[in-house]
This record gives C-alpha cells, sequence and structure tokens, in this order.
C-alpha cells in the first residue's frame, strides 16, 4: 500500500483532511512533524493548507525553512512527488521548488468559493487522472491566493506548460494569468490554492449541477499519485 | 546594544492591496492629497557587541534571503546605526 505523508507545521488546518482524502483512495496516510527530519520512508508528501505560523513574515515563509523541510525539498529535486494545498502552496513557492509569489488577494477579503478551474496540465504525478483542458469545481478559501512573477517567467510557465490550473469563470484573487496552480518542470511538484481535500467524499464537496455538495473532483489528485507511483515501480 | 533597522516594501510596479485600501480611506477623511499609500515591514535587529563587517554581510544577506522575498519585496534600506544618514539603500 502507498504511504503518502503529510506535513503537519504549526497553524496547519487541514492535515487532517488530508488524510481523510488519501485513505479514501486506499493509500496509507502517514503523520509528518514540521520539526523532525525523517520522512520516514512515504512515497510521496502533501504539505496542506491552514496558516502555518500565523503567516508571520509572509504565508509560508518560515514554514519554508522548518527543519523537515530540508528533507522535502532534498526528496523533491530527486523526484518524489510532492502537492502544496494553499499554505502548501505558499510553503512551495517560499521553498523556491516552485517560481513566483503569493501575495495578499487584491480585493483585500478573505475569500471562500467552488471555484471552477481547467486542468492545464494533465501529465504531472497529481493530475494524471484529469483530461487536459478538462473543468473541475474544487472550494478555495483564501486570504493570500494572488500569484505573481515576472513577465519572463510568466511567459516560461506558459511556454513550458508549468501552469497546472487556471481560474475560470471568476479570478479570485487577482492572480496573474489566471493562474491557480502550478508545477516543476519534472511535474512531480504541484501547487495549488484550492483545496482538493475538501472534494473527496459525497455529502461533504462542492455544490454541483447534479446536488449539492456533491462534488469529488479532488479524488483524481489522490488517485493520480498513486497513478504515478505504479507507474514509476 | 545596536539595533539594526531593515525596511522592505513590495514591488513598486505590484499592486499593494493595503496601501490601497488606505489610500481610499485617508480620501474618505478628506485628505484626497496623499493620491498613494504605500505599506512595507520594518525589521528591527538587536545585536549584542559592536556591528563589524562580518554582521553586516550577515544582515544584508539575511535581508534578501529571509526577511524579503525578491520576487514580491524590495529591501530598501538598512540602517546599521553606525552613522548620522539614514543607513545605505539596499541591494
Amino acid at each position: 500500500m502507498a504511504r503518502i505523508g503529510v506535513v503537519t507545521f504549526p497553524g496547519s488546518l487541514d492535515d487532517r483532511d488530508a488524510h481523510r482524502a488519501i485513505r479514501l483512495v486506499g493509500a496509507e496516510p502517514v503523520a509528518l512533524w514540521h520539526g523532525d527530519h525523517d520522512l520516514q520512508g512515504v512515497d510521496a508528501i502533501v504539505l496542506p493548507g491552514g496558516f502555518s505560523y500565523g503567516d508571520y513574515l509572509r504565508a509560508g515563509a518560515i514554514a519554508a525553512v522548518a527543519p523537515i523541510m530540508t528533507e522535502v525539498v532534498d526528496a523533491a529535486n530527486k523526484g518524489l512527488p510532492v502537492l502544496g494545498i494553499c499554505n502548501g502552496f505558499q510553503v512551495l513557492v517560499e521553498a523556491h521548488l516552485l517560481p513566483g509569489g503569493l501575495i495578499r488577494n487584491a480585493h483585500q477579503q478573505f475569500i471562500r468559493r467552488d471555484q471552477r478551474l481547467v486542468v492545464e496540465n494533465a501529465s504531472t504525478a497529481w493530475t494524471n487522472q484529469f483530461e487536459q483542458g478538462e473543468e473541475i469545481v474544487i472550494p478555495l478559501k483564501n486570504a493570500d491566493g494572488g500569484f505573481i512573477a515576472d513577465t519572463e517567467t510568466l511567459k516560461r510557465l506558459e511556454g513550458e506548460g508549468q501552469v497546472a490550473f487556471r481560474y475560470r469563470g471568476v479570478n479570485p484573487n487577482g492572480s496573474l494569468d489566471d493562474i491557480a496552480g502550478l508545477t516543476n518542470a519534472r511535474g512531480n511538484v504541484v501547487g495549488l490554492m484550492p483545496h482538493p481535500e475538501h472534494a473527496v467524499e459525497p455529502g461533504f464537496g462542492p455544490n454541483t449541477a447534479e446536488a449539492m455538495r456533491s462534488g469529488t473532483d479532488g479524488l483524481r489528485f489522490f488517485t493520480s499519485v498513486l497513478e504515478s507511483l505504479t507507474a514509476r515501480v | 546594544m545596536p539595533t539594526i533597522v531593515v525596511d522592505v516594501m513590495p514591488k513598486a510596479e505590484l499592486l499593494d492591496p493595503q496601501g490601497k485600501a488606505t489610500t481610499g480611506a485617508l480620501a474618505r477623511l478628506g485628505h484626497g492629497k496623499f493620491e498613494n499609500v504605500r505599506i512595507g515591514k520594518r525589521f528591527e535587529l538587536t545585536v549584542e557587541g559592536p556591528v563589524t563587517d562580518e554582521i553586516k554581510a550577515e544582515v544584508r544577506e539575511l535581508a534578501e534571503q529571509v526577511l524579503s522575498n525578491s520576487v514580491i519585496e524590495d529591501v530598501v534600506a538598512i540602517d546599521f546605526g553606525d552613522s548620522a544618514a539614514n543607513g545605505e539603500a539596499g541591494a
């Protein structure tokens, strides 16, 4: 059985939800602690949502230099699948595993909505169970979700297929090019502001055209990583 | 004990939502002549003993690597407290 680690930082909120999502796809969630230097031999890692260190300094900035991040960065650079959700995305950016930066939403408000996304890269470790260009609905909830990068970086990200997800309909935070999520060049590291772990179980997901709270598009992030692990063996 | 002051500002070309909201509030209070407010951060680092060249170099590196994120912010000034001037401009 695949073992997927979830790092808990002081101020992580959605680590337990990530555990649950991992369990629902038939894998074993492994609790990892920010203060350790031990990945416990996991096959993949999730950096969960929340407000690590109270968003002090900059969102994700202090978590990015937490002890366990030495091992996470090293493993990510060797190809281990790493998914950063919301605060986890901010941590990946601050740790330079993904480019650009995330700033306060342009409208200055915390926002929570069921967000339509377009899958722009369906060949990463965390998106291979989607169709290229598919529209999905994933809950979004953040205050610092505005993605920015300089023109040159944006051009490179767009040109090399590193934009993994784009907002459709509403751009909820002023992100440049409507960017909701990124992948690295190798496709093993993915970060996004919306929360796939909140769309994994009927009755508790986002609303869909079919029924209230029935959305489970988030499950395929986790089935994707299982597929990528199987394919690699 | 010497205190070193590091000033960090959001990059000029980026939208500064806090500054924009404050600009709006000033205008509502009748101070519309202040066309733009931008909000940054001031760090005060206290250190034992004299501020040596080694410590200055360390602070310059910390300012760039930890206290600011060069994608979204600039270090605009570092004041080592050893001159009457307002310190030196950031890198």
